[in-house]
């Protein structure tokens, strides 16, 4: 008992109280999110493109950040992505069943302008780079779900690096396309 | 808030949503995006990039989502970055912060947005947990029956009577049918309120706010940039806000103290009233505001319906001082007073006076 605190010899300090909070919420996503939910849950990717920058938003969220106006055209994107960024984690994080070390990289789908984050796996997490090409390897069709785990990582392409000035500003047919 | 030598600010647009009981699968950026959208059009500017400063209300309680409120942010078009504040309150908060901003020569104009999506919740469960957090948010008092308390106290003291109460819906609900964004419009009468069974003594439902999903803007600026802009405007003559203890006990449930201290301040009286709107949940609590702002009968009082007829948590306050500026450029009034609340049994009152501007 501190002297500050003191509240007497026969009282004992009150440290805490119980006060629970149990709150119920009927949670919407939101109508973007549910849209490219519902999309996911068919095994296709989907995003948004703004109609003032033209930029597609992968997920979408129902606005461009940018220019603060809503986005309502949907545009289909390939499940092949190019490296935007990346990190190889070294250590466990709690409550991630993902052993390391692991890759966590920021890629860009094609026919998307903006990166998502999803992890690289079947690769050497040495030659991980900036470029690389990838796609999807997806859970087996009867897991889907409404989520983005659906994929469960991307693996590298046999295609060649695409150059950094043109990351994000592929079409959704690709470096080729 | 004193207002020699200091620039004058006026209010330049604002924007409501419809009041919706179920705004269904939109998020809060959803529903905010709308509009911002005609508030931006108002003015006859872009988007956030056109105001000096931005401030919102709202509170993650109600959908129960952490910092629901970061992603408000994606409506405003913050590619470059923009200066931009929060209150976890009604938006007639965030109003009053931007007026700060504005009178410390930081900013010459400022978008304001409150937004509520209350229907995931139960909101006078949630709402309980805004009391002190000892004594009283873990018997989970609900706001309505802290409300039912509060009349009972006036009816038994010969304050008001259930007729008043019923007088003060059903005039609501006939205003309520000239606006388009309300919820609850209707030709009712005082008898038909009456003829309701209560629903927590001695309130009816008809007494208490509906619950309702949806969001407002305004734009405050200086009058010179007012007038650059070229747009009608009301001018905020006086503002001030005062908050009474949370010990319920302590306070005068049947007057509103805070409310007289703020109108005292903002300059209430020192001019005729013509509309006032009032931020008044429940029934009686408009008769407490409408005697603590000694308004009288050529006062026109919630022309718009008030929220009796549609309640946006955290936007409602935003509008009341909105829809006073509707009536003076629409020519109805030349002097309003608004009035926003917050906390239990009308805790924290804020008054706002706007005033015709000179024309250009
Ligand atoms: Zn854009």
């Amino acid at each position: 008992m501190s002297d500050e605190n003191n509240v007497g010899e026969d009282n004992e300090t009150v440290t805490g109280i119980e006060a629970p909070i149990y709150l119920k919420y009927n949670f919407t996503a939101g109508a973007a999110a549910s849209r490219f939910l519902t999309r996911i849950k068919e095994g296709v990717l989907t995003g948004q493109r703004c109609p003032r920058c033209s930029q597609v938003y992968i997920p979408p969220r129902g606005s461009c950040a940018a220019c603060g106006v809503p986005t309502e055209e949907e545009v289909e994107l390939a499940d092949k992505a190019t490296v935007e960024s990346f990190t190889i984690v070294s250590i466990p994080i709690p409550g991630n069943p993902i052993e390391p070390p692991f890759v966590v990289a920021n890629l860009v789908p094609d026919g998307a302008n903006i990166s998502v984050i999803h992890l690289l796996s079947e690769c050497d997490n040495a030659e991980v780079h900036i470029g690389q090409r990838v796609q999807a390897v997806w859970k087996p069709q009867e897991e889907w779900g409404y989520a983005l785990d659906n994929i469960r990582y991307f693996k590298p392409l046999d295609e060649p690096d695409v150059p950094v000035e043109r990351i994000g500003k592929l079409p959704v047919t690709g470096l080729e396309g | 808030m004193g207002q020699s030598n200091m620039k004058e600010i006026a209010i330049v647009a604002y924007q409501q949503s419809d009041c919706v009981s179920d705004a269904g699968a939109a998020n809060e950026v959803e529903l905010i995006i709308p509009v911002l959208g005609k508030v931006f059009e108002q003015v006859g500017i872009t988007n956030a990039q056109d105001v000096d400063f931005v401030c919102s209300g709202s509170c993650d309680y109600l959908q129960g989502a952490a910092f629901a409120f970061v992603m408000g942010v994606d409506a405003l078009g913050a590619v470059p970055p923009i200066k931009e504040s929060h209150v976890e309150m009604d938006a007639a908060w965030a109003l009053y912060e931007s007026m700060l901003k504005i009178r410390m020569g930081h900013a010459e104009s400022a978008l304001i947005y409150g937004f509520g999506k209350s229907s995931p919740g139960e909101l006078p469960n949630v709402l309980s947990q805004q009391l002190d957090p000892y004594y009283l948010a873990p018997l989970w008092v609900d706001t309505i029956s802290l409300a039912a308390m509060q009349a009972r106290l006036m009816l038994d003291q010969g304050l008001i009577t259930e007729r008043d109460m019923a007088e003060v819906v059903a005039r609501s609900r006939r205003n309520a049918q000239g606006n388009p964004h309300a919820q609850l419009g209707g030709d009712v009468s005082a008898e038909d309120v009456l003829a309701q069974q209560t629903y927590v003594s001695p309130l009816r439902k008809a007494d208490i706010c509906p619950v309702s999903d949806g969001a407002s803007a305004v734009v405050i600026a200086t009058v010179e940039k007012a007038r650059e802009w070229g747009v009608p405007y009301a001018v905020i003559s006086g503002i001030d806000h005062c908050i009474e203890t949370h010990n319920l006990g302590v306070r005068d449930l049947t007057d509103s103290i805070s409310t007289r201290r703020a109108a005292a301040n903002a300059g209430v009286g020192d001019g005729r009233v013509d509309v006032a709107e009032l931020y008044a949940p429940f029934s009686h609590q408009e008769i407490i505001l409408s005697r603590a702002l000694e308004l009288g009968e050529d006062t026109r009082v919630n022309p718009s319906g008030g929220v009796l007829a549609g309640n946006l948590m955290m936007a409602s306050g935003l509008s009341r001082i909105g829809e006073v500026f509707n009536r003076i450029v629409a020519g109805e009034a030349q002097r309003g007073v608004a009035h926003a609340t917050s906390g239990p049994c009308l805790q924290h009152n804020l008054v706002t006076v706007l005033e015709k501007g000179e024309t250009a």
